[in-house]
């Protein structure tokens, strides 16, 4: 089963961000380069230019929610967390869990934590992050502008070596 | 015994007779509503989510053990691809299939993946003489091929347009579709292959009560986003698989004219007066016949009594 869990979860090399651990950007005391590469299967890891990022974006909560010390820009986090307060956690898979969402730890509301709950996995954390992003303002969304198909993706993706041989028009019904 | 009470024994069973077969057909429509299995899994896709990378229909050829692709999976010309006018929908040989859709005044362009959505009370296993499909209470609704006879009732019954027909073998006709990974996977309480697979979580797997739940809270807390609707909560008396979206679901090739009951309750009344009707009615009618012909000749008796009548 790790195995599949791994291939699947894959394909995604993760995109970027923030496995800047413990390394606050208020600071200015953040990686220049991190490389995102623990999902790393069917995608190679994403070297991620953090130090571009960091100069064109907003402040660092765009990406690591509140916890960084700049202003909250997410308006539900900003209910309870005021922006000045730091967190001690900066990395995504502190809280984002790499394993698929399973009935056990999908989330339903507690009493307090109203926001909390709805978490998304690793590598969607890392997905929604960049592409929702890269969408509104036009940047790169495509999988491979990021990250480039391993061997194994090109064979689950029957792509590259493993395309098919006659790419014949497959009639439908 | 006069004429005139007999007719009164008459209307007076017909009436009787009537509310018999009326109430269990009454009730029948009442119960119609099978909210699902409390239990049964079921999948929350949020179409704003999806970027179109095919993934999910990669994942699936995978774990299905499908045919090699005409065309590879990163290859998104597909989206173009019409078939007889019609966008792509699940083949034998791919049992999802991710379409492109230019909602009006939407900039970003909307991905909708196509399956089968699992239905609660599902259309297909209804229509299926043979019985060869089954709900099961993990919420897949799967089919035992080596039952089919290939009559493709199914494909005409199902509001979704899914279940797919193997028309390549002659020998062993079949029918193919989305059963929610249940052999390798959903039986273990593990997510499907391409839930699994998204990179976007585009879908979130987990018992069909709480993600309704989580369904309605992510349409509240972003009422701005999301449409007001929850495509499949109640389409067709519920589905395992439900739908939020951005987007008017009418503008992502949603059929928004189906019916909030499940399709079997058009017929379930009617259905449920058939074994009245073969049971209770020759008894009855037999009975009508013996009553109006007591004491009475006819046919060939008539002849026998007129004669005996004659003697006398």
């Amino acid at each position: 089963m790790v195995t599949t869990v791994k291939e699947f979860t894959a394909g995604m090399g993760a995109v970027l961000l923030i496995l800047v651990l413990a390394v606050g950007c208020y600071a200015m005391d953040y990686p220049d380069e991190v490389e995102i590469d623990v999902l790393a299967n069917l995608y190679e890891g994403v070297v991620f230019d953090h130090a571009m990022h960091v100069d064109a974006t907003g402040g660092c909560a765009d990406c690591h929610h509140h916890t960084t010390g700049t202003q909250v820009s997410d308006k539900y986090c900003a209910k309870c967390h005021d922006g000045t307060q730091e967190m001690d956690i900066v990395s995504c898979q502190e809280c984002h869990s790499a394993e698929p969402l399973s009935p056990d730890n999908l989330h339903i509301p507690r009493p307090g934590y109203y926001y909390h709950d709805d978490k998304p996995n690793l590598k969607a954390a890392y997905h929604l992050s960049c592409t929702g992003c890269h969408q509104e303002i036009d940047g790169p969304t495509g999988c491979e502008d990021c990250h480039a198909k391993t061997e194994a993706g090109e064979r689950f993706y029957h792509s590259g070596e493993f395309a098919p041989d006659e790419p014949a028009h497959e009639s439908g019904h | 015994m006069s004429k005139i009470s007999r007719r009164k024994f008459l209307a007076g069973s017909m009436a009787g007779g009537a509310a018999v077969m009326m109430s269990p057909a009454k009730k029948a429509l009442a119960s119609g509503a099978f909210a699902g299995f409390p239990d049964g899994m079921g999948v929350l896709v949020d179409l704003t989510r999806c970027v179109g990378c095919r993934t999910c229909e990669a994942a699936c050829n995978q774990e299905q053990k499908l045919p090699e692709p005409a065309l590879p999976f990163d290859d998104y010309s597909v989206f173009d691809e019409l078939h007889y006018g019609q966008k792509r929908r699940p083949t034998d040989k791919a049992y999802t299939v991710v379409n492109r859709y230019e909602p009006e005044g939407s900039e970003q362009p909307l991905y909708r993946k196509i399956q089968c959505n699992h239905c609660n009370e599902p259309t297909c296993l209804t229509s299926c003489f043979v019985n060869a499909y089954t709900k099961t209470p993990e919420g897949a609704v799967i089919y035992n091929s080596k039952v089919c006879v290939g009559c493709r009732n199914c494909m005409i019954a199902c509001p979704f347009h899914i279940p797919a027909y193997s028309y390549d073998s002659v020998m062993n006709p079949v029918i193919k579709k989305c059963i929610f990974c249940y052999d390798t996977r959903l039986k273990e309480g593990r997510p499907p292959a391409c839930v699994e697979s998204c990179p976007q979580q585009v879908m979130t797997f987990g018992k069909r009560n709480q993600l309704l739940k989580l369904a309605h809270e992510r349409i509240s807390k972003n009422p701005d986003k999301y449409v007001d609707q929850i495509y499949g909560e109640k389409e067709v008396g519920g589905t395992g698989w439900f739908y939020i979206s951005n987007a008017p679901f009418e503008e992502a090739g949603f059929d928004q004219d189906l019916p909030k009951e499940p399709i079997i309750n058009n017929v379930k009344g009617f259905l449920a007066i058939v074994p009245m009707v073969l049971t209770i009615w020759p008894a009855l009618f037999t009975g009508f016949h013996l009553l109006s012909t007591k004491g009475k000749s006819h046919g060939h008796g008539d002849e026998h009594n007129h004669d005996t009548q004659e003697d006398q």
